[in-house]
């Protein structure tokens, strides 16, 4: 009886996962479908996200796409996604991380104030700043440029990353800078030497959501940026359907290019995640 | 070099909250100091203004002839071990161990040298390259002491080193930690709420409760003449019997139980402080009373007694692990208290020289 039900459960379990699973990867499948179909076209498609024919057609025409003048597109727009994501992760992270520290460990007027204004600065939709930045980077001369882009996807992350990395520094007892003062450390010291070792994982959680939030942006690149060379991918994928006669296939063919970086700093972030979680912890 | 500590009128208040206030004592140099009182009573605050980990709203403290108020924590030669032991997790127990030379620029060579010094001092050789999430609690307290040692300072801070600790091992860290002080000879400051912890290792103990000092003595003065019922209820285990009843002339009267006490005068409310020691069973006791629970602990046992007509204060602050409320504590040789039975009748006494008298409405020792 008691086996029964044990067998019941289980079932139950992996039905649920298993709906779950397919709920998740269906979508996913019909991009695959799509990029390795020759026609590139949705009205052939049936219930199942199985190709009739096979061709990496589409793959290779969005890999190796040439402008006008015969440059390779893709691999400029590749190299601008990934420097401006790189540069955006890199400058936003050293603001939070120095301010999610101060916010963490000293006491100030307006502490609370600002953890709250901050999160309040996130419930905008990106849209309705984009008007005042145009002003406000066109005012620095920084209008169409990668570093001007770099600057705004830096400071749009920067509260989310204060927030999660306040997190990961309340955690850490607070005996530790106690006792490294008392070791004769300065504050500096202390950041450097015991906290950012100990912060670590959430160092990588940071990065990860940084750089991908950047790297997916699409809307403030596409009103930004208006040299085809200066493009990042999610700009050129959304011209790719342009027109009366889109072509899915180059379309999904590039969807999938355009996710193997993230699966890939991914991959490689949530490794040292693991490793930094199980660094130790203070007592027990 | 040791100093000796003077606190003069020290105060701390968070906002309105006042935490510690008119702290006024001194130490010996040398001298193991114990802060003891139960959670809340201020203890660790009072550490951590020696230490310069908080600030102080009133008064001074002085390290020998140094006032130490303004001083910042890394200059005031103050070493202390914390209850969470607070070691960097991701570094090995060599680094920890070095992290206050480094610190301080102190070249490789050296540095190498005193950790080496101290590794050998507290056993830890063979542990120098691991990580302390690799350590068991007391060798993780053992590298935590070894960093406090390997600074040098003239004043050592304990803050309840022993809690994290299991029974068996706290004992045998108690006797190393003792003997481990007496050698470097250092005033040593060592914060506790186990009242036992402190009778054992204390030169002197200082009595705190609600931020206010009871009473500054050595465990003896403690035990024997406490300064008020707070004391005498959270020193000793099991705790002092309180027995309510007036003073006339000399004599103490609290249901039938009388004593002959030093106190000449008359006081109508009064409370009989008599330690389970002092309370001797025996067959021509003048009281009689009824044992209702017996506690054989070994060399000693207790015997719970009920009295008929007495009035015993339990007072709220006890730390004695036997709180029977009505009931009085005698002790008897551990071999006796195995040949009684509960429900037995038996008689007793008290041994008059040893008793202390407590005005019942403030609290405090008037004989």
């Amino acid at each position: 009886m008691k086996e029964g039900r044990r067998w019941l459960e289980i079932a139950g379990v992996h039905l649920v996962l298993l709906v779950a699973s397919a709920a998740v990867l269906y979508p996913v499948l019909w991009v695959v479908r799509l990029a390795v179909s020759p026609t590139g076209r949705l009205t052939e498609a049936g219930a199942l996200p199985i190709p009739k024919e096979f061709s990496l057609q589409n793959l290779s025409d969005f890999i190796f796409a040439r402008d006008f003048y015969g440059r390779p597109i893709f691999f400029i727009q590749l190299g601008n996604s990934l420097l401006v994501s790189g540069a955006a992760t890199i400058v936003g992270l050293l603001f939070a991380l120095s301010a999610a520290y101060g916010f963490s460990r000293f006491a100030f007027p307006l502490r609370r104030a600002g953890m709250r204004t901050m999160l309040v600065s996130q419930m905008f939709p990106a849209v309705v700043t984009a008007v005042p930045l145009l002003f406000l980077l066109d005012a620095l001369g920084l209008f169409g440029t990668t570093a001007g882009l770099v600057l705004i996807y830096a400071t749009t992350s920067v509260p989310f990353s204060i927030w999660m990395l306040k997190g990961y520094f309340d955690v850490i007892p607070k005996d530790l800078d106690e006792s490294a003062r008392l070791d004769g450390a300065s504050a500096w010291i202390v950041f450097t030497r015991i906290l950012l070792p100990l912060v670590r994982p959430g160092i990588g959680l940071t990065a990860l959501f940084s750089f991908m939030s950047a790297y997916n942006e699409f809307i403030m690149a596409s009103v930004f940026l208006d040299d085809v060379t200066a493009y990042t991918l999610p700009v050129t994928l959304q011209q790719s359907v342009g027109g009366f006669d889109p072509n899915w296939g180059l379309f999904a063919a590039g969807s999938l290019v355009l996710s193997i970086p993230v699966v890939l700093v991914f991959f490689f972030v949530q490794k040292q995640m693991v490793e930094g979680m199980t660094a130790g912890a203070v007592k027990g | 070099m040791s100093v000796a500590l003077h606190f003069e009128h020290v105060g701390k208040r968070y906002g309105e909250t006042i935490v510690l206030s008119d702290v006024d004592f001194r130490t010996e140099p040398g001298e193991l100091v114990v802060l003891v009182g139960p959670s809340g009573c201020g203890k660790s605050t009072l550490m951590r203004l020696v230490a310069g980990l908080e600030t102080l709203s009133e008064g001074t403290i002085r390290a020998g002839d140094r006032v130490l108020n303004d001083v910042p924590p890394q200059d005031r030669g103050v070493g202390m071990v914390f209850q969470s032991y607070a070691l960097y997790p991701h570094l090995t127990v060599r680094e920890n161990l070095a992290f206050p030379l480094f610190v301080k620029k102190v070249s490789p060579e050296t540095r190498a040298r005193e950790v080496e010094r101290v590794a050998e001092m507290l056993s830890l050789g063979p542990l120098l390259d691991r990580l302390p999430k690799q350590l068991s609690g007391g060798q993780r307290q053992r590298v935590a002491i070894g960093r406090c040692l390997v600074r040098k300072p003239d004043i050592y801070c304990f803050d309840e080193p022993l809690s994290n600790l299991d029974a068996a091992l706290r004992s045998q860290i108690r006797v190393e930690l003792k003997a481990l002080q007496r050698e470097l000879g250092k005033t040593t400051i060592y914060v506790t709420h186990d009242q036992v912890e402190a009778m054992t290792m204390a030169d002197r103990i200082v009595v705190l409760h609600r931020g206010v000092v009871q009473q500054v003595g050595s465990p003896e003065e403690l035990y024997l003449r406490p300064h008020n019922r707070f004391v005498a209820r959270f020193i000793g285990t099991p705790a002092m019997n309180l027995v309510a009843g007036g003073l006339r002339e000399g004599r103490f009267e609290g249901g039938p139980i009388r004593a002959a006490v030093s106190v000449g005068t008359s006081v109508e409310r009064v409370l009989l402080g008599a330690r389970p020691e002092h309370v001797r069973v025996h067959p021509e006791g003048k009281v009689e009373a009824r044992v209702r629970g017996i506690e054989p602990v070994g060399e000693a046992g207790y015997l719970h007694l009920a009295v008929e007509g007495i009035s015993l204060d339990t007072g709220a602050a006890t730390s004695g692990s036997t709180p029977k409320p009505g009931l009085l504590c005698a002790s008897v040789a551990g071999r006796d208290a195995f040949g009684y039975r509960e429900g037995e009748t038996v008689r007793f006494d008290l041994v008059d020289e040893r008793l202390v008298i407590f005005d019942a409405v403030s609290g405090d020792r008037i004989g």
